[in-house]
Protein backbone atom coordinates (compact mmCIF):
# COMPACT_ATOMS: atom_id res chain seq x y z
CA UNK A 1 0.00 0.00 0.00
CA UNK A 2 1.69 3.06 -1.01
CA UNK A 3 1.66 6.04 0.92
CA UNK A 4 -1.59 8.56 -0.31
CA UNK A 5 -1.38 12.08 -0.18
CA UNK A 6 -2.33 13.09 3.07
CA UNK A 7 -5.05 16.19 3.29
CA UNK A 8 -3.70 19.26 4.80
CA UNK A 9 -5.66 19.47 7.73
CA UNK A 10 -4.21 15.80 8.75
CA UNK A 11 -0.57 17.04 7.97
CA UNK A 12 -0.18 20.25 10.11
CA UNK A 13 -1.93 19.76 12.91
CA UNK A 14 -0.67 16.19 12.69
CA UNK A 15 3.08 17.87 12.61
CA UNK A 16 2.79 19.98 15.18
CA UNK A 17 1.62 17.36 17.87
CA UNK A 18 4.14 14.59 16.60
CA UNK A 19 6.84 17.34 18.06
CA UNK A 20 5.27 17.86 20.82
CA UNK A 21 4.56 14.17 21.87
CA UNK A 22 8.53 12.95 20.88
CA UNK A 23 9.47 15.97 22.69
CA UNK A 24 7.61 15.23 25.93
CA UNK A 25 8.45 11.70 25.68
CA UNK A 26 11.72 12.56 25.48
CA UNK A 27 11.57 14.92 28.55
CA UNK A 28 9.93 12.32 30.49
CA UNK A 29 12.66 9.85 29.87
CA UNK A 30 15.42 12.16 30.81
CA UNK A 31 13.92 13.15 34.14
CA UNK A 32 13.80 9.49 34.76
CA UNK A 33 17.23 9.23 33.98
CA UNK A 34 18.42 12.36 35.75
CA UNK A 35 16.45 13.00 39.18
CA UNK A 36 18.21 12.17 42.17
CA UNK A 37 15.98 10.35 44.17
CA UNK A 38 13.10 7.62 43.20
CA UNK A 39 10.17 9.86 44.83
CA UNK A 40 11.02 12.38 41.80
CA UNK A 41 11.58 10.03 39.54
CA UNK A 42 8.25 8.97 39.50
CA UNK A 43 7.25 12.45 37.93
CA UNK A 44 8.99 11.76 34.23
CA UNK A 45 7.42 8.96 32.79
CA UNK A 46 3.76 10.42 34.05
CA UNK A 47 4.46 13.19 31.41
CA UNK A 48 5.14 10.28 28.71
CA UNK A 49 2.02 8.85 29.86
CA UNK A 50 -0.18 11.86 29.74
CA UNK A 51 1.50 14.28 26.57
CA UNK A 52 3.46 11.69 25.00
CA UNK A 53 0.52 9.13 24.57
CA UNK A 54 -2.29 11.61 24.51
CA UNK A 55 -0.27 13.37 21.26
CA UNK A 56 0.54 10.83 19.30
CA UNK A 57 -3.02 8.85 19.85
CA UNK A 58 -4.63 11.99 18.62
CA UNK A 59 -1.90 12.37 15.63
CA UNK A 60 -3.14 8.84 14.85
CA UNK A 61 -7.11 9.42 15.10
CA UNK A 62 -5.96 12.55 12.69
CA UNK A 63 -4.01 10.17 10.08
CA UNK A 64 -5.74 6.74 9.96
CA UNK A 65 -8.70 7.89 8.46
CA UNK A 66 -6.81 9.49 5.73
CA UNK A 67 -5.64 6.33 4.91
CA UNK A 68 -8.15 4.17 5.46
CA UNK A 69 -10.85 6.25 4.30
CA UNK A 70 -13.24 5.37 7.43
CA UNK A 71 -12.97 7.39 10.66
CA UNK A 72 -11.38 5.28 13.33
CA UNK A 73 -12.22 5.26 16.90
CA UNK A 74 -9.95 2.24 18.53
CA UNK A 75 -7.22 4.70 20.17
CA UNK A 76 -10.32 5.71 22.45
CA UNK A 77 -9.84 2.50 23.57
CA UNK A 78 -6.11 2.75 24.76
CA UNK A 79 -6.34 6.55 25.94
CA UNK A 80 -9.30 4.88 28.27
CA UNK A 81 -7.29 2.05 29.44
CA UNK A 82 -4.02 3.98 29.81
CA UNK A 83 -6.00 6.98 31.95
CA UNK A 84 -7.28 4.73 34.06
CA UNK A 85 -4.63 2.46 34.73
CA UNK A 86 -2.02 4.98 34.84
CA UNK A 87 -2.57 6.36 38.56
CA UNK A 88 -3.28 2.71 39.68
CA UNK A 89 0.36 1.45 38.97
CA UNK A 90 1.53 4.80 39.98
CA UNK A 91 -0.21 5.17 43.35
CA UNK A 92 0.73 1.03 43.94
CA UNK A 93 4.60 1.69 43.29
CA UNK A 94 4.71 4.84 45.77
CA UNK A 95 2.93 2.73 48.45
CA UNK A 96 5.44 0.15 48.14
CA UNK A 97 8.61 2.50 47.85
CA UNK A 98 6.99 4.42 50.98
CA UNK A 99 6.68 0.94 52.65
CA UNK A 100 10.28 -0.37 51.69
CA UNK A 101 11.80 3.39 53.21
CA UNK A 102 10.06 2.65 56.28
CA UNK A 103 10.72 -0.97 56.55
CA UNK A 104 15.08 0.17 56.17
CA UNK A 105 14.32 3.18 58.66
CA UNK A 106 15.11 5.94 56.36
CA UNK A 107 12.35 7.61 55.64
CA UNK B 1 3.40 19.06 3.29
CA UNK B 2 4.14 14.99 3.07
CA UNK B 3 7.47 15.64 3.49
CA UNK B 4 7.35 17.82 6.46
CA UNK B 5 4.66 15.25 8.31
CA UNK B 6 7.29 12.57 7.73
CA UNK B 7 9.98 14.28 8.94
CA UNK B 8 7.71 14.95 11.97
CA UNK B 9 7.07 11.32 12.23
CA UNK B 10 11.13 10.45 12.16
CA UNK B 11 11.51 12.84 14.72
CA UNK B 12 9.06 11.17 17.23
CA UNK B 13 10.53 7.98 16.44
CA UNK B 14 13.77 8.40 16.91
CA UNK B 15 12.27 10.61 20.07
CA UNK B 16 10.82 6.88 21.46
CA UNK B 17 13.81 5.25 20.82
CA UNK B 18 15.79 7.56 22.75
CA UNK B 19 13.38 7.50 25.72
CA UNK B 20 13.72 3.60 25.15
CA UNK B 21 17.53 3.91 25.85
CA UNK B 22 17.39 6.06 28.97
CA UNK B 23 14.76 3.34 30.30
CA UNK B 24 16.79 0.45 30.01
CA UNK B 25 19.69 2.38 31.09
CA UNK B 26 17.47 3.17 34.17
CA UNK B 27 16.60 -0.46 34.39
CA UNK B 28 20.15 -1.66 34.75
CA UNK B 29 21.58 0.63 36.84
CA UNK B 30 18.62 1.46 38.86
CA UNK B 31 19.65 1.38 42.82
CA UNK B 32 16.51 -0.06 44.09
CA UNK B 33 14.05 -2.24 43.19
CA UNK B 34 11.64 0.35 42.57
CA UNK B 35 13.37 2.06 40.45
CA UNK B 36 13.63 -0.91 38.55
CA UNK B 37 9.97 -1.45 38.46
CA UNK B 38 8.98 2.22 37.21
CA UNK B 39 11.68 1.97 34.48
CA UNK B 40 10.18 -1.20 33.39
CA UNK B 41 6.88 0.80 33.18
CA UNK B 42 8.06 3.93 31.04
CA UNK B 43 9.75 0.90 28.72
CA UNK B 44 6.24 -0.75 27.92
CA UNK B 45 4.83 2.25 27.44
CA UNK B 46 7.37 3.83 25.45
CA UNK B 47 7.28 0.06 23.47
CA UNK B 48 3.25 1.01 22.93
CA UNK B 49 4.00 4.42 21.84
CA UNK B 50 6.70 3.04 19.04
CA UNK B 51 3.80 0.52 17.85
CA UNK B 52 1.42 3.45 17.35
CA UNK B 53 3.95 5.64 15.67
CA UNK B 54 4.54 2.41 12.99
CA UNK B 55 1.08 2.14 12.82
CA UNK B 56 0.69 5.84 11.93
CA UNK B 57 3.47 5.45 9.28
CA UNK B 58 2.44 2.36 7.54
CA UNK B 59 -1.36 3.04 7.97
CA UNK B 60 -2.03 0.00 9.12
CA UNK B 61 -4.63 -0.79 12.08
CA UNK B 62 -2.66 -4.31 12.88
CA UNK B 63 -0.56 -2.08 15.06
CA UNK B 64 -3.58 -1.07 17.48
CA UNK B 65 -4.35 -4.10 18.46
CA UNK B 66 -0.51 -5.48 19.71
CA UNK B 67 -0.51 -1.68 21.62
CA UNK B 68 -3.74 -2.42 23.07
CA UNK B 69 -2.53 -6.09 24.58
CA UNK B 70 1.00 -4.18 25.50
CA UNK B 71 -0.80 -1.72 27.64
CA UNK B 72 -2.85 -4.07 28.83
CA UNK B 73 -0.27 -6.45 30.26
CA UNK B 74 2.00 -3.79 30.85
CA UNK B 75 -0.48 -2.74 33.56
CA UNK B 76 -0.71 -6.12 35.40
CA UNK B 77 3.01 -6.91 35.21
CA UNK B 78 3.37 -3.37 37.12
CA UNK B 79 0.74 -3.60 39.52
CA UNK B 80 1.72 -7.52 40.15
CA UNK B 81 5.89 -6.07 40.56
CA UNK B 82 4.87 -3.24 42.96
CA UNK B 83 2.21 -5.95 44.74
CA UNK B 84 4.91 -8.08 45.44
CA UNK B 85 7.10 -5.28 46.34
CA UNK B 86 4.44 -4.30 48.80
CA UNK B 87 3.33 -7.53 50.70
CA UNK B 88 6.27 -10.20 49.45
CA UNK B 89 3.71 -12.31 47.68
CA UNK B 90 1.17 -11.47 44.59
CA UNK B 91 -1.51 -13.51 45.04
CA UNK B 92 -2.67 -13.44 48.97
CA UNK B 93 -4.37 -16.32 50.67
Amino acid sequence: MSSPILPLWVTIPGTVLLVLGGLATLVGSLGLLRLRDFFSRMHGPSMTNTMGVGAVLLTSMLALPAWTGRPMFHELLIALLLLTSAPISTSLLIQAALYRARVRGSA
Amino acid sequence: MNAVFNAALWFAQVCVALAMLGATVRLFVGPSAQDRVLAFDSLYVNGMLTLLLLGIRYGSTAYFDTALLISLFGFVGTTALAKFLLRGDVVEP
